[in-house]
């Protein structure tokens, strides 16, 4: 299962344990984070893509296993040393009230500081171009409170950038946009990943916009193991859709770029040949827990 | 510009005498100061009010030193600070007014640092330690004293310093290891706060009269009688305690974004939460220790330092001046405004908290309705 094409990559998830409390959220789980690679996390509501995250992050520790990040125990780092190296953007995070723009993108440089190094012409210069890639340099002055969800998001993407780390997870980073945004996330994402050779992570749920960017997609199940990893192309099938989401489906070429793309069936309900309960009624979609 | 709206312009790029670099950033707010390779970002803004509170300290100081029932000039108080009185001056400087004030500074800040830390790690302007059970537990603990065990005021204030830490140690095991943040640690607070009052109730009824008198003189908390012996004891607590939570008010503005993104950054947020949360709780149990309850000073302080700075975070230096500012001010004006009457500083306290708190809930929802 996990086909190693570079020796060892810089971050990797071995046999990990996840919970919280009693709760278990996943056992046997490891991944493989190809490096300079694209890679986007897939799978249905709480099916623990955000656990996930959280652990290859340090934010949670594993009941059982370990995540290395460039070949040592993540744990035996000091907290400040994996902020240079890995940048997250969860899933929610809460803006202090009144702050402005450039003040909470300017938080982001928070691991590069120190009690008397508050502001470096680094941290300007990461500033500026993080808001820029993002487009919300004109909003520098604005408080976060006034923002739309859309806006809102994009600040807090470029606090991500403004950290500078060769490492990106990003957990939904394209809810809240417009359907322009999240290409233009998307894109911003994939000129990382192609131009200056970062490592981005991301967790997506439109499987169109992951086969399309992805260039190493990590599909997980409910149970919080891996269905499969690879190239979109090799592993997106209509059977695998149909085994991970429950959602039949048909798998086409994607007319613009070629990369496989997702049709779901025409009305699930009254298809005769549906008989074999694979696939459910929108009732029990939606009665999952989120 | 796109710099601050907020700060007054500073003064043009070029480097000044001192070979600092004075530095206009484009896309934060303040200014920032740079020399080799050390760089410190002031904000405007709250370097005037922290000015502005200090003038205003320095002006509730005189007038408390100088005003009473004897007059003294400014310079007769100075000599006497200085030692080089020995008459009746150096008496009322010395041994009346200045532990005094020196106690109302202190438990102001005190007080005020403490609630900037709890309202900020609980993540709700109402998370202070007056209003989440601290101090009544530090009530119960007094009269215990009081009442049962007939301490003297040193014993009374030890109890008052062990009711508080118990308190603040069964509400957390209350949260049920689920850290003190949230909703649900307001709600368990202000159920141990009723539960408290009700046990201080309780002993009340057990005391004698004398005893109830002395209970109650407590419970509504006062500088009257306060000597050097308090003035220490605050003084010591604030040395030790306020540095560190000082030290960390930078983490502390991170994790206020929430544990995931404070952690992302590199901050050890477990740490961070439980020695700030150490500190908090024994300033407030001190503060409490040494003058009996004061309310309000810990919930409006804070409010009032991060709306008059606006800065985003917890601003604890400006709280703590606003602190000492508020309970000098309110004892002065407790004690000369009603003289020859002795009136507690508790009642000026509770009076001007409570004009805060409408203020603040009228301002609140007018900004919801618009
Ligand atoms: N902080 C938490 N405490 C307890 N359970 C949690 C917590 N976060 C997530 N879970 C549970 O873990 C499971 C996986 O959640 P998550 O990783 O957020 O899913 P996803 O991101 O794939 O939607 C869910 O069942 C969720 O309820
Ligand atoms: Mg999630």
């Amino acid at each position: 299962m996990t086909a190693t094409h570079t020796p060892t990559p810089r971050l990797r998830a071995e046999d990990l344990t996840l919970s919280y409390d009693q709760r278990t959220v996943a056992t046997h789980l490891g991944v493989d984070i190809p490096d300079h690679s694209f890679t986007v996390i897939i799978g249905p509501n709480a099916c623990g893509k955000s656990t996930l995250l959280k652990a290859l992050a340090r934010m949670l520790k594993p009941r059982h296993g370990q995540v290395y990040l460039d070949g040592a125990a993540i744990a035996s780092y000091r907290s400040r040393e994996v902020a240079r190296r890995i940048g997250l953007l969860p899933q929610t995070s809460t803006a202090p009230g009144g702050i402005t723009v450039g003040d909470l993108v300017a938080r982001g440089r928070y691991p590069h500081q120190g009690l008397l190094k508050q502001w470096s012409a680094d941290d300007e210069t990461a500033v500026v171009d993080a808001m820029r890639q993002t487009g919300v340099l004109e909003l520098a002055d604005r408080p976060v409170d006034d923002l739309s969800g859309g806006q809102r998001q994009r600040v807090w993407l470029s606090m991500v950038l403004a950290q500078q780390t060769s490492l990106l997870l990003l957990d939904e980073p394209t809810t809240f946009l417009d359907i322009a945004h999240q290409v233009d996330v998307l894109d911003l994402c994939a000129d990382l990943h192609a131009r200056k050779g970062h490592t981005v992570v991301a967790v997506l749920h439109d499987l169109n916009q992951a086969c399309r960017y992805a260039t190493h997609l990590v599909v997980m199940r409910p149970g919080g193991t891996v269905a499969a990893e690879g190239a979109p192309a090799d592993v997106m099938t209509a059977e695998l859709v149909e085994d991970v989401f429950g959602l039949a489906c048909r798998i086409i070429d994607d007319p613009e770029t070629g990369t496989p793309l997702m049709i779901p069936a025409a009305p699930r309900r009254f298809a005769p040949e549906d008989g074999e309960g694979h696939g459910r009624s929108p009732e029990s979609v939606m009665a999952e827990p989120r | 510009m796109s710099t601050a709206h907020d700060t007054p312009p500073a003064p043009p790029a070029p480097a000044t005498a001192a070979g600092r670099r004075v530095h206009r950033p484009r896309v934060i707010t303040g200014t920032v100061l740079r020399a080799g390779g050390l760089s410190v970002r002031v904000r405007g803004r709250a370097l005037v009010v922290t000015a502005a509170a200090l003038a205003a300290l320095v002006a509730v100081a005189l007038v408390s030193l100088t005003t009473g029932d004897y007059e003294l000039s400014v310079g007769e108080v100075v000599r006497a600070l200085a030692g080089q009185d020995s008459g009746g001056a150096d008496f009322i400087v010395n041994t009346l007014r200045l532990p005094r004030l020196l106690t109302a500074l202190a438990v102001g800040a005190a007080l005020a640092v403490s609630g900037a830390l709890l309202t900020s790690l609980t993540g709700n302007a109402l998370g202070s330690p007056d209003v989440i059970g601290f101090t009544n537990g530090s009530a119960v603990g007094a009269l215990t004293v009081i009442i049962l065990m007939h301490g003297s005021m040193t014993q009374i204030a030890a109890g008052a310093l062990v009711g508080g830490l118990a308190t603040a140690a069964a509400v957390h095991l209350l949260m049920l290891g689920r850290g003190l943040h949230g909703f649900r640690l307001i709600v368990t607070g202000i159920g141990v706060s009723a539960l408290l009052l009700a046990v201080n109730s309780y002993l009340i009824t057990r005391a004698t009269f004398q005893e109830a008198l002395e209970a109650q003189a407590w419970l509504i908390g006062s500088l009257g009688n306060r000597g050097w012996i308090h003035a220490q004891a605050i003084l010591l607590a604030c040395a030790v305690l306020l540095p560190p939570a000082f030290v960390l008010s930078r983490r502390l503005s991170m994790v206020e974004m929430g544990d995931l993104t404070a952690t992302a950054l590199g901050v050890d947020v477990t740490r961070t939460r439980a020695t700030l949360l150490v500190v908090s709780v024994a300033l407030a149990a001190f503060a409490t220790a040494v003058t009996g309850p004061i309310w309000f000073i810990a919930l409006a302080a804070p409010q009032l330092a991060r709306r008059l700075t606006r800065t985003a975070g917890p601003a604890l230096l400006p709280a703590a001046l606003t602190g000492a500012l508020l309970l000098a001010g309110s004892d002065l004006a407790a004690q000369r405004l009603f003289a020859p009457a002795l009136l507690p500083v508790g009642t000026a306290t509770g009076t001007i908290g409570g004009l805060y708190l409408i203020w603040l809930l009228i301002t609140e929802s007018r900004k919801s309705r618009a």
